[in-house]
């Protein structure tokens, strides 16, 4: 009697685990079954990628190799950098995508990619390309900007700002709002962007900054939904991306004519995301041609208007709204991906110190 | 001799569960991280301690504060019978699952942020639900006569609270304690959000090192340091609460609610009012910022990158609805051993149980990574998400069949068993009953945490099945008001299914009390 309860509860487990482990896949192979029988190859991603990534994303590349495509989304990217560290002994997915300039020091010291030359590179921008040994390939890239609030500069007749000067001038005094560059990765690219232009005498510029009344706040929703006059909020600056005022016009409830926001051109952070092959995968040959389906002007033209980032092939033109409202810094700043991971843990710490009161 | 083994069988269940679930994993990860360990990087850190001090105090506030707003929401509910009872009980567990996230958002767009007063009143918005639902669920099945005596006797009502009712609800007091304790203890999203960078809990200190800056060693050497203080913090619990246990004469709810009338009626109406509103102004400000931009029709459009947002709802519900029953299941079993005094298991089992509420997301999410691919490579299927839900539900499930299930009183269990009644007979006819209304409360709990859990699964790999907190999440990170608008909207709808599905559980409980 106890036993055959014990065993009947046991049982019932194992068949919910079954059928959660059945629907799983019910759920998951739409995509499998119509594809032809070549595999699954699986990208590891962060949050935002796989949140864009829709059936008909990889269609052209499904039908041109027979392998369907899976994302497995890690958070942020950072987390997908972590989980493919972790997991480098057994992997869970055949290709990275997502590793960032500021994180690729951590990744290629890990060894966790396989070198891959993709035919498509001589159609890349080359100040893309930082890893000589070809680990990661650059697939788009992305300019972390100041944004202002036109409509709030007009009402109260002030110029907007245009360097990273003004930003601690009297006149732009408490107009300023940053993310925390522990949590947020616009929040770094910011920071980045300043050490890199002030140099030794960043943190003099931070202290000017604090004086000069800057909010600091957590993440990027927080600092465009709460606290950017735009959205309600009391600061008409925000650190943003470059793609945030056409992101306005496309988002827009009443249609609009141009963008209501601006980008400020000097003291951009330029983020470069690449993609590398998982060492350990069994589909390395599937994982190159992926890698330059991803540089195809079938996968690059997706690249604007789903994740808000630009096309690293040169090929590929702007969509309309990106190119009517938006400008691509001429000469952004860049840093050392080796550097920024040796310093990383000690400038956040500085940081700390400087705006905690 | 019968008895002993059948409290081992009943632990097999558990102890498989959380043994593969929960300890493997975690033994792994901390392994890899302390293997690397230099002594000498942790001392010189002088910010840990920081961190460990206002972690401590913020807990100890939080729970404190929680325990005395939510006393007379929870007496005017478990013991009066009014119009809109049941709602106003559905309505108090809104708060607990909305996600950090959005509840950040509302208090901030109510200008609370950046400041310890809005972590501690986030706090308590957020947990008020625990002691309703923990120290109600006691309290509306506690016998009037056992007070009426006392007060016949010639006590005051306040002799009376103090002498009889209390004593009497200090276990189920302890337990909600215990769990607020617990979640502030290690708060994570609500920190992140409204301490800015300048406060930090040692959770959100282990993500830190962790995420950021992928120190393990550190990382691992503060989640062992979490741990040992919440394993410490719930021996102590389990111990007091095991002494102070008695055994009492229950009665159905029906018959221990009253109309309340003059003075009384007075005083029930303003605590039900008052906290009422007072919980709903951070969610009337998410609906108010949903509503202005048009989000509630927005769930219906497509979105062009993430489909339609209503969509996470049916995904959501499977999740939940497997999640539950794994948890009710494992919970129950786990129950019935804990409940057995003198069982040397039962000792620690409630402890090890407990856990995974007190080890931080990330550490649970990476020991997943390293360890769950043997024997068969669970890491990338969705069948992780529900067993992670099931996790953290657990410790909901035990917390609310324990009390019920000590108070039995053992002299009815022998009594059957030398008519002999087998174990298994005794369980089926003497605890079950009882059980089975806690296992509901639990099941209700679990159900919610399910549909409302997000910071345990951020860590695990799910292939392209969007729970709502995910989409609310997504929604969040793609540009536009509209999208803004929409999360919102969704964030309202998760509060209003939370609370719908709470008032279902609650029918159930109270229709199947004839039986009782």
């Amino acid at each position: 009697m106890r036993k055959g309860r014990l065993s009947s509860i046991l049982a019932a487990i194992v068949a919910l685990i079954a059928a959660a482990c059945g629907g799983d896949s019910a759920d998951t192979t739409g995509a499998e079954a119509t594809a032809p029988p070549g595999g699954t190859l699986r990208i590891i991603s962060h949050d935002s990628f796989a949140g864009g990534v829709t059936e008909e994303t990889f269609t052209a590349f499904v039908e041109e190799t027979g392998f369907s495509v899976e994302v497995v989304p890690a958070g942020d990217a950072g987390g997908a950098v972590n989980q493919a560290i972790l997991t480098k002994d057994n992997p869970v997915a055949d290709v990275l995508f997502g590793v960032d300039n500021t994180f690729l020091s951590r990744a290629l010291g890990e060894d966790i990619f396989v070198p891959y030359e993709s035919p498509a590179l001589d159609r890349v921008d080359p100040r893309l390309i930082v890893d000589a040994e070809m680990r990661v390939t650059p697939i788009d890239y992305g300019d972390v900007c100041l944004n202002y609030d036109i409509a709030w500069f007009e009402e109260n007749e002030l110029e907007p700002p245009s360097t990273l000067d003004d930003l601690v001038a009297p006149e732009y005094g408490g107009l300023l709002v940053v993310e925390d560059p522990a949590a947020s990765s616009p929040g770094l690219a910011f920071l980045l962007a300043t050490i890199d232009r002030y140099g030794s005498d960043w943190p003099g510029y931070w202290e000017s900054l604090v004086a000069n009344g800057v909010a600091v706040v957590n993440d990027w929703d927080t600092a465009y939904y709460s606290n950017f006059t735009r959205y309600g909020g009391d600061d008409p600056i925000v650190v943003s991306y470059a793609s945030s005022p056409p992101a306005e016009v496309m988002f827009a409830e009443e249609p609009l004519d141009a963008a209501p926001t601006a980008v400020v051109t000097d003291g951009c952070f330029r983020q470069i995301e690449f993609a590398g092959i998982l060492a350990g995968t069994e589909n390395e040959t599937a994982a190159g041609q992926l890698i330059d389906f991803m540089l195809s002007p079938e996968f690059q033209e997706q690249i604007p208007t789903t994740w808000f980032v630009f096309p690293a092939n040169v090929d590929v033109d702007l969509p309309e709204v990106f190119a009517e409202n938006t400008v691509i810094p001429e000469d952004p700043i860049a840093m050392d991906p080796a550097e920024i991971e040796q310093n990383r843990e000690t400038w956040l710490d500085q940081w700390r110190d400087i705006v905690t009161p | 001799m019968t008895s002993r083994r059948a409290v081992w069988a009943a632990a097999a269940l558990p102890l498989l569960f959380i043994g593969y679930f929960f300890l493997y994993p975690l033994a792994r990860i901390l392994w890899l991280g302390i293997s690397e360990l230099q002594v000498a990087d942790l001392l010189g850190e002088r910010r840990i301690a920081r961190v460990a001090w206002f972690t401590l105090w913020q807990a100890a506030a939080s729970t404190g504060l929680t325990l005395l707003v939510a006393a007379p929401l929870t007496w005017a509910v478990s013991r009066f019978e009014f119009p809109g009872r049941r709602l106003a009980q559905a309505l108090v567990i809104v708060p607990f699952v909305l996600p950090t996230v959005v509840v950040g958002t509302a208090f901030a767009a109510l200008g609370w942020r950046d400041s310890v007063g809005a972590i501690l009143a986030a706090h308590v918005f957020y947990n008020v639900a625990v002691v309703v639902r923990t120290v109600g669920g006691m309290w509306a099945r506690l016998d009037r006569k056992v007070e009426e005596a006392a007060a016949m006797l010639g006590a005051s009502p306040w002799r009376v609270f103090r002498t009889v009712t209390f004593p009497i609800l200090r276990p189920a007091v302890i337990a909600a304690a215990s769990i607020v304790f617990l979640f502030t203890f290690t708060s994570f999203g609500t920190v992140l959000i409204l301490g800015g960078f300048r406060y930090s809990t040692v959770e959100v200190e282990i993500y830190r090192q962790a995420v950021t800056l992928f120190d393990l060693p550190m990382a691992a050497a503060l989640s062992i340091g979490q741990m040992i203080a919440v394993t410490a913090l719930l021996t102590l619990y389990a111990r007091r609460q095991e002494r102070t246990a008695s055994p009492l004469v229950l009665a159905p709810e029906t018959s221990t609610r009253r109309h309340p009338e003059g003075r009384t009626a007075v005083a029930v109406a303003v605590s039900v009012v008052a906290s009422l509103v007072a919980l709903a102004i951070p969610p009337s400000v998410l609906v108010a910022r949903a509503a202005a931009d048009g989000g509630f029709r927005r769930l219906f459009v497509d979105e062009p990158v993430l489909g339609r947002p209503i969509e996470a709802v049916p995904t959501s519900f499977s999740f939940a609805i497997v999640a539950t029953v794994i948890a009710v299941v494992v919970g129950i079993c786990a129950a019935y051993v804990i409940s057995r005094r003198g069982s040397r298991l039962s000792q620690w089992f409630d402890v090890v149980l407990m856990l995974p509420l007190g080890t931080s997301a990330v550490t649970i999410g990476f020991g997943f990574l390293i360890a769950l691919d043997w024997p068969i490579d669970l890491r990338a299927t969705v069948a992780l998400v529900p067993l992670a839900h099931a996790l953290v539900a657990v410790p909901f499930v035990v917390r609310a069949t324990v009390p019920l299930m000590r108070s039995i009183h053992p002299s009815v269990r022998e009594a059957a068993a030398m008519l002999g009644a087998s174990p298994a007979r005794v369980f089926r006819y003497i605890d079950l009953p009882i059980v089975a209304r806690a296992a509901l409360v639990g099941a209700g709990f679990a159900f919610v945490v399910s549909l409302g859990e997000f910071g345990a699964t951020a860590f695990i790999a799910r292939p392209n099945t969007v729970t709502i907190p995910v989409m609310i999440f997504r929604l969040l990170g793609r540009p536009g008001l509209g999208n803004f608008a929409a999360a919102m909207a969704l964030a309202t709808v998760l509060g209003a299914i939370t609370a719908a599905a709470i008032m279902v559980m609650d029918r159930f409980r109270s229709t199947d009390l004839g039986t009782f």
